[in-house]
């Protein structure tokens, strides 16, 4: 009787060590696998001695070490992790996809020519920017055993998918779904690029510093979630800065054809600039349209209007001045962005965009916090582990705040509990075709 | 205001043109088509591939584009629609839209999903002045081509023998057949001119809004669709007035009501029409005999 209350009491602790998986691993994991792991660890480092090397790197990737860092322990990361990606390869959002499949391939080949010790294998899926074709894509995914998701590329997929890997505990880094939803109230959800509101906040923030008008339109697609979450921290943004909105107007994707009505309001409220938070399609429709009807503001996009100048057939004088707030310009003169820019125009015959960069940052963030936690916690082989357990590996990573990771999209990229990533914002403007940093 | 009725306009005869084909598809074989959006977007593709790759003259690319068309428009009928001609019309409807996915699947292959800008075809004509707003050539010249669709449209279906026949196919497919008449071929050939029109309504509606994707012609095609309904589906002259009608209430009520709404007024008179008109603005009241 006693021993079957025993075992009572032990499966239930199980299990509800089970149920809560991901939700609480923040709290406990990094402690509890810090002792235990951590003897052997020791133990280990000392026969293999060649994990040096490795842990040399790790400690260049993650600088600025705070006060109570944990010591070295010079374990070494061997295995290989199964990294999946989810984005549209196909349909109209195919330009963001295929441009983080290549980022993201680039890194993965960088990373595995590193040491034959630890690989990565990579396992692209297209969702063509749809909710249901994205879970789709994740359960082919998780048929084949994927460890941790470098994805997913697009904000409303994304919401959609982190719900389904939240439950399942499986760690998502997203190089591109920018929503506050995609992270909010999940625990195993990171991103690489801004959340909207801090691209709102900081386009309207670099307007007002830089003063480069008084009065402001803002055209945004209110059948979109990307659009309408940095319309609104913008706005909010403009009214505390004293930024004066003269005209604010919509469409959907429904109507995204016809903007002469947009355009019109916003000329007759003598709007010398107008902010696009919206997707560079739309965008060159209403540049054109503009340009038919002579008015001639300045233009002042975020992310999603990087990829305009690669439209085939597209006029691009008519984006000239055009302005976006982007992390990722692409002729700055850093090695790590040198490496990336050649790699990618050999590889693909074109310049990488801010896309391709934050694919380019996701494997490098997910294997330097894998070396982050081996060096801390000693040896971790991630063949074969369960995706929750190197969901509660990463977790304890990304959130301890003495890992930092420099990438392409910005240096010293520090993450909040709930995920957001912290980084510097960079604007560039169009000029003669081609992005100029400012 | 005057800005507006042109933009209106514009957005409107661009609706038109396209609601033009539907109505004459289904006055004639009495079937929604709803692959004809993607028609237009496969003749929008072969006019951008003309101009652009091939470096053909405008005028050459409408011409290819439209026999293209034609000839897509003969064989989509001939394999998916043809073997249903005894089938429910609801099974009729469902084809046409696994064929409106297929179109849109097969440019995925051909041309992917990266969007293309349509080359402004139009560059050297001149921009009309009319009280302080531009009229764009592209406007004008679908005005142009609608009214004379229109005209051409009517005049064949009333004189001549095959657009007799085509009536009479539309009126009782069964004593059509007894007086002599070939439906099979007279149904082809609704299609054949159908898909013509969606050619022609493809480069000027790439002309107006240059962004070419596989899903360019999806929502255009569902607004015509309303548009054709709107003016009374079947009826030509309806086509017409439909479609200029909606694009002039989309954009009043963009510019005096909401951006946000703009869909909804559109629809919402749509609905107050069809409870006041249930056969749309120009169409016939058919009386069923029992």
């Amino acid at each position: 009787m006693k021993k079957k209350l025993v075992t009572l009491v032990l499966a239930a602790t199980m299990g509800v060590g089970l149920m809560a998986g991901c939700t609480d691993a923040t709290a406990d994991v990094p402690a509890t696998t810090g002792t235990s792991d951590g003897s052997e660890g020791t133990a280990d480092a000392g026969t293999t001695d060649a994990g040096s090397t490795d842990a040399g790197t790790t400690d260049a990737g993650s600088t600025d070490a705070g006060a109570e860092e944990q010591p070295s322990t010079g374990g070494k990361l061997t295995g290989t992790l199964n990294l999946g990606m989810i984005g549209p390869l196909t349909g109209g959002a195919a330009i963001y996809g295929n441009a983080v499949k290549n980022g993201e391939q680039i890194a993965v080949d960088e990373i595995n020519a590193i040491s034959s010790d630890f690989q990565i294998a990579y396992n692209p899926q297209d969702d063509e920017h749809d909710a249901e074709k994205s879970v789709n894509a994740y359960n082919n995914l998780k048929d084949w055993n994927v460890q941790v998701i470098a994805g997913t590329v697009t904000t409303t997929p994304c919401v959609a998918v982190s719900a389904e890997a939240n439950a399942d505990g499986v760690f998502m880094l997203t190089p591109s779904a920018s929503s506050p939803d995609v992270v909010n109230g999940k625990d195993n959800m990171f991103q690489v690029c801004f959340t909207d509101p801090n691209q709102g906040l900081a386009s309207a923030q670099y307007i007002v510093d830089n003063s480069m008008a008084t009065k402001v339109a803002i055209i945004y697609n209110n059948s979109d979630a990307y659009s309408t979450g940095i319309y609104q921290t913008f706005n909010s943004k403009a009214g505390e800065l004293g930024l004066e909105v003269v005209s604010t107007t919509t469409f959907t994707d429904d109507t995204a054809n016809d903007f002469s009505v947009q355009l019109g309001e916003a000329q007759s409220a003598g709007a010398d600039l107008i902010f696009l938070p919206i997707y560079y399609q739309p965008a060159s429709l209403i540049l054109q349209q503009a340009n038919n009807m002579g008015y001639t503001p300045k233009f002042f996009g975020v992310d999603g209007m990087d990829g305009i100048l690669t439209m085939e057939g597209f006029d691009t004088t008519l984006a000239e001045g055009v302005i976006l707030l982007t992390p990722f310009s692409a002729d700055a003169t850093d090695d790590l962005t040198k490496n990336f820019v050649s790699k990618y125009n050999s590889n693909y015959g074109e310049t990488p965009n801010q896309f391709a960069a934050d694919g380019y940052d996701c494997p490098y963030a997910i294997y330097r916090a894998l070396e982050y936690y081996a060096d801390k916690n000693g040896d971790l082989d991630v063949t074969g582990k369960g995706a929750d357990e190197i969901c509660k590996i990463l977790i304890s990573v990304f959130t301890d705040p003495n890992f930092s990771y420099d990438g392409v999209t910005g240096s010293d990229m520090v993450w909040t509990k709930n995920g957001e990533v912290n980084k510097a914002p960079k604007a560039v403007v169009i000029k003669d075709g081609v992005y100029v940093g400012l | 205001m005057l800005a507006n009725l042109i933009n209106g306009i514009s957005l409107g005869s661009v609706y038109a043109i396209i609601a033009l084909g539907y109505t004459m598809v289904y006055g004639i074989a009495k079937m929604l088509n709803f692959a004809h959006g993607d028609v237009i977007m496969v003749g929008g593709y072969v006019a951008f591939c003309s101009i652009s790759y091939l470096g053909w003259p405008p005028i050459l690319a409408v011409l290819a584009s439209v026999v293209v068309c034609t000839i897509l428009g003969i064989v989509i009928e001939g394999l998916a629609y043809k073997p249903l001609r005894n089938a429910t019309s609801l099974a009729v409807l469902i084809t046409a839209i696994g064929v409106s996915y297929f179109l849109q699947n097969a440019a995925l292959l051909i041309w992917t999903s990266n969007t293309k800008v349509f080359p402004n075809v139009f560059a050297n004509l001149p921009a009309i002045q009319l009280g302080g707003t531009q009229i764009a050539p592209v406007t004008v010249i679908t005005v142009l081509a609608n009214i004379v669709i229109m005209i051409a449209l009517t005049l064949f279906t009333s004189r001549t023998k095959m657009g007799k026949a085509m009536r009479a196919v539309s009126e009782d497919k069964g004593a059509a057949t007894l007086m002599g008449i070939n439906v099979n071929r007279t149904i082809s050939m609704t299609f054949a001119i159908g898909s013509g029109l969606a050619a022609i309504a493809g480069v000027l509606l790439c002309s107006a809004y240059p962004t070419l994707m596989p899903t360019t012609g999806a929502m255009p095609g569902i607004k015509a669709f309303t548009a054709a309904v709107f003016g009374g589906i079947g009826s030509i002259p309806g086509a017409m007035l439909g479609g200029v009608l909606l694009g002039v209430i989309e954009i009043f009520g963009k510019a005096y009501v909401s951006t946000q709404l703009s869909d909804a007024i559109v629809f919402a008179v749509l609905i107050i029409v069809l409870l006041v008109k249930p056969t749309g603005l120009l169409g016939h009241k058919i009386r069923e005999k029992v």
